[in-house]
């Protein structure tokens, strides 16, 4: 794809991100409750203290001022001052963003890796009994509710077993100076193996909770697709030509059946960020699904809003990306 | 005729197909010789078992097919029992095929170059063995099959897709991949039927002109007996899994033996004929499951007979020639 093409397909995505920020700025302003009422609390103040905070935070003004002001800013990076945390919005989203992108990396690479493998063998193997337990698994796979599966693998594996801790990202004992802020990195540069084998036990059960309905969803998209390929001719040319089998399956058949998974793999990445809120609550994660949680319950409302903004963008951009793996991968497929 | 002489030899072969309803018999006791050097058109409509034959020369068909009976030897060897790593050495390298869509037989994500390099790299004993010197013969090779069937500019087409190639070119690199490792038999698939027809005749200019020059043998599925008459030195006419006449092709098109062939013959328009309706064969191929041991093409013959209700075998009519009809036998009675 030129670089024209790709501005101008970047550029498809402003329309849309200004709708997101329209629906963000609203679902606040029209949220029943006042912000500084809130932010007063029990704390005495006089009417004119009160009138200076609502200037303060641009409330006195009309709405559609109020949402020029909010998309000023928020162009600006400038999400305002959580209440909670008296400090800039976005520097608590900012510290709080690599713990979650290290655990939905995590997650898909749990996910590419197990879905691909399996769907090619379901799909090979067809009718066998791996395939049916592929099929039931997949199922289970998206119908378990993450916060059910996650306290099942917690009681399993951290209560009853003891092999794996029960929440956090990484032990006491283990803790290190950051660099990149993401610990399997980290602990690596830092020449510390023991503390990135401890942080990797703390990631796992919650990118495998994580992960789990992505691997089931992507194992199917496999297996479906890999079915549909191998009963194309040029299948059937390849083992005409005498090919080897493993040549066929993997550079024929695979090359083309992964072109879907891609796809689906690349959108799927966003729906990660909703599972992210469940998955880091119950495995006690400090990333940013956790603090999107906590916010809502204490009315924290620019960081709310901050972060739902945050979701779109992240959301948006990766359907961008999948759009692009798909002409990458597919040839026949120009922008 | 000597044993020597003979490339491919299949008698009785039975290819099935085991479905809901039963077993759909596609390919019921067919017997073919292709001679070395020779090329022999296989006429018949859709669904008459032609393709279903040579898939099962190749060791092509998939479940729920399965080869029933019969013999298929092959340049001196039996290939009916033979292992998946055997028969992989002789696809490609001694029997090669073409497919009737080149849009749909070359991978739409590996580039002409990949797909032809694949099959040099898979079969072509004569390349160094390994390295640089391995990948540069190979991509001599290609190039110079590329120029073959006639690409111009082959060098820098070969990092190019299947779909960045027009119809007749996308055909010509199948040729192209289906014959770089120099094989004995050809059998081409209706190569020419996704075709234009300006196309359609420099393709099988090109197949002719390959196998004069490569001394190989070829095997032109088609539906289409104009073709044969301008290609192919004998034709076999198949209809609802059998073989129902054989003969040298100026001999079958002058003097067809079996109803059927004369059908497919005044199906065809010609200008000798301008003026005069064209006449179709009238009704349908036979469902292939549970068939009355009959002739099969008692339904739709204008000449049918009672004696006709009976298995009807090949019989010779004529110096190397053989149909299945019972006309014939009892013209040679009379």
């Amino acid at each position: 794809m030129s670089l024209g093409k790709l501005t101008e397909r970047l550029l498809h995505l402003v329309p849309v991100l200004l709708g997101v920020s329209v629906i963000v700025f609203l679902m606040m302003a029209l949220t029943p409750g006042d912000p500084v009422d809130i932010m007063i609390g029990d704390q005495s103040v006089t009417p004119e203290e009160e009138q200076a905070m609502r200037e303060d935070l641009g409330l006195d003004l009309p709405v559609h001022r109020q949402f020029l002001v909010f998309l000023g800013n928020a162009v600006q990076g400038d999400f305002g001052t959580s209440f909670y945390h008296r400090r800039p919005v976005f520097d608590v989203i900012v510290e709080r963003l690599p713990a979650t992108i290290e655990l939905s990396l995590v997650a898909l690479v749990i996910a590419l890796m197990t879905a691909i493998p399996l769907g090619v063998l379901a799909a090979i193997r067809r009718n066998s009994i791996l395939d049916k337990m592929a099929t039931v698994g997949s199922l289970l796979g998206v119908s378990l509710p993450g916060f059910w599966f996650g306290i099942l693998l917690l009681m399993l594996f951290a209560v009853h077993l003891q092999l794996l801790p029960v929440s956090g990202r990484i032990g006491f004992d283990s803790e290190i100076e950051p660099i990149t802020h993401f610990l399997l990195i980290d602990t690596l540069l830092r020449g510390r193996p023991d503390a990135f084998w401890d942080a990797l036990k703390h990631i796992l059960l919650p990118a495998i909770t994580l992960g789990l309905p992505m691997t089931a969803i992507l194992m199917r998209v496999t297996r479906t697709s890999m079915l549909e390929v191998m009963r194309q001719d040029y299948i059937v040319f390849a083992e005409a030509k005498g090919l080897r089998r493993g040549r066929i399956l993997f550079r024929h058949a695979l090359k083309n059946a992964l072109i879907p998974t891609v796809s689906v793999a690349a959108i799927e990445t966003g729906s990660l960020l909703g599972g992210n809120m469940i998955v880091e609550t119950v495995f006690g994660w400090p990333g940013l699904g956790r603090l999107v949680v906590e916010s809502v319950f204490l009315r924290n409302y620019p960081l709310v809003q901050a972060a739902v903004l945050f979701y779109a963008v992240t959301y948006v951009l990766l359907n961008f990306i999948a759009d692009l793996l798909y002409t990458t991968l597919n040839p026949r497929v120009k922008l | 005729m000597s044993q020597n002489d003979i490339l491919l030899e299949v008698e009785d072969l039975r290819t099935v197909f085991d479905t809901s309803e039963g077993a759909v018999r596609a390919v019921d006791g067919v017997d073919v010789t292709v001679r070395r050097g020779e090329c022999l058109g296989v006429v018949g409509e859709s669904g008459s078992g032609k393709s279903v034959t040579f898939s099962s020369v190749m060791g092509l068909v998939r479940a729920p097919g399965r080869i029933a009976g019969g013999r298929i030897r092959f340049d001196g060897r039996d290939l009916i029992g033979l292992g998946p790593r055997d028969m992989r050495a002789i696809r490609g390298r001694d029997i090669s095929m073409t497919m009737q869509d080149a849009l749909t037989a070359l991978n739409p994500a590996l580039t002409v170059g990949e797909q032809l390099a694949e099959m040099l790299n898979a079969h072509d004993e004569d390349l160094p063995a390994r390295g640089g010197a391995r990948r540069r013969a190979i991509r001599e090779k290609s190039v110079e099959m590329l120029r073959l069937v006639g690409i111009p500019s082959p060098d820098s087409r070969l990092g190019q897709y299947p779909h960045e190639f027009s119809g007749g070119m996308r055909q010509r690199i199948m040729i192209a991949i289906a014959l770089a490792p120099g094989p004995k038999l050809l059998i081409a698939d209706e190569p020419t039927t996704a075709l234009d027809v300006t196309i359609q005749a420099q393709v099988l200019e090109l197949i002719s002109d390959i196998r004069a020059r490569l001394g190989m043998s070829v095997v032109l599925i088609t539906h289409d007996l104009g073709v044969v008459a301008e290609h192919c030195d004998r034709v076999m006419v198949m209809y609802a899994g059998q073989v129902v006449e054989e003969g040298a092709t100026v001999d079958v098109i002058a003097n067809p033996r079996h109803p059927y062939t004369r059908g497919l013959l005044a199906s065809i328009p010609r200008l000798s004929m301008r003026g005069q309706p064209i006449r179709p064969i009238e009704g349908q191929v036979p469902n292939l499951v549970g068939l009355p041991p009959q002739c099969r093409f008692y339904s739709r013959c204008p000449e049918r007979m009672d004696s006709c209700l009976q298995t009807v075998a090949m019989r010779p009519a004529g110096p190397g020639r053989r149909a299945r009809c019972i006309a014939i036998a009892e013209e040679a009675v009379a």
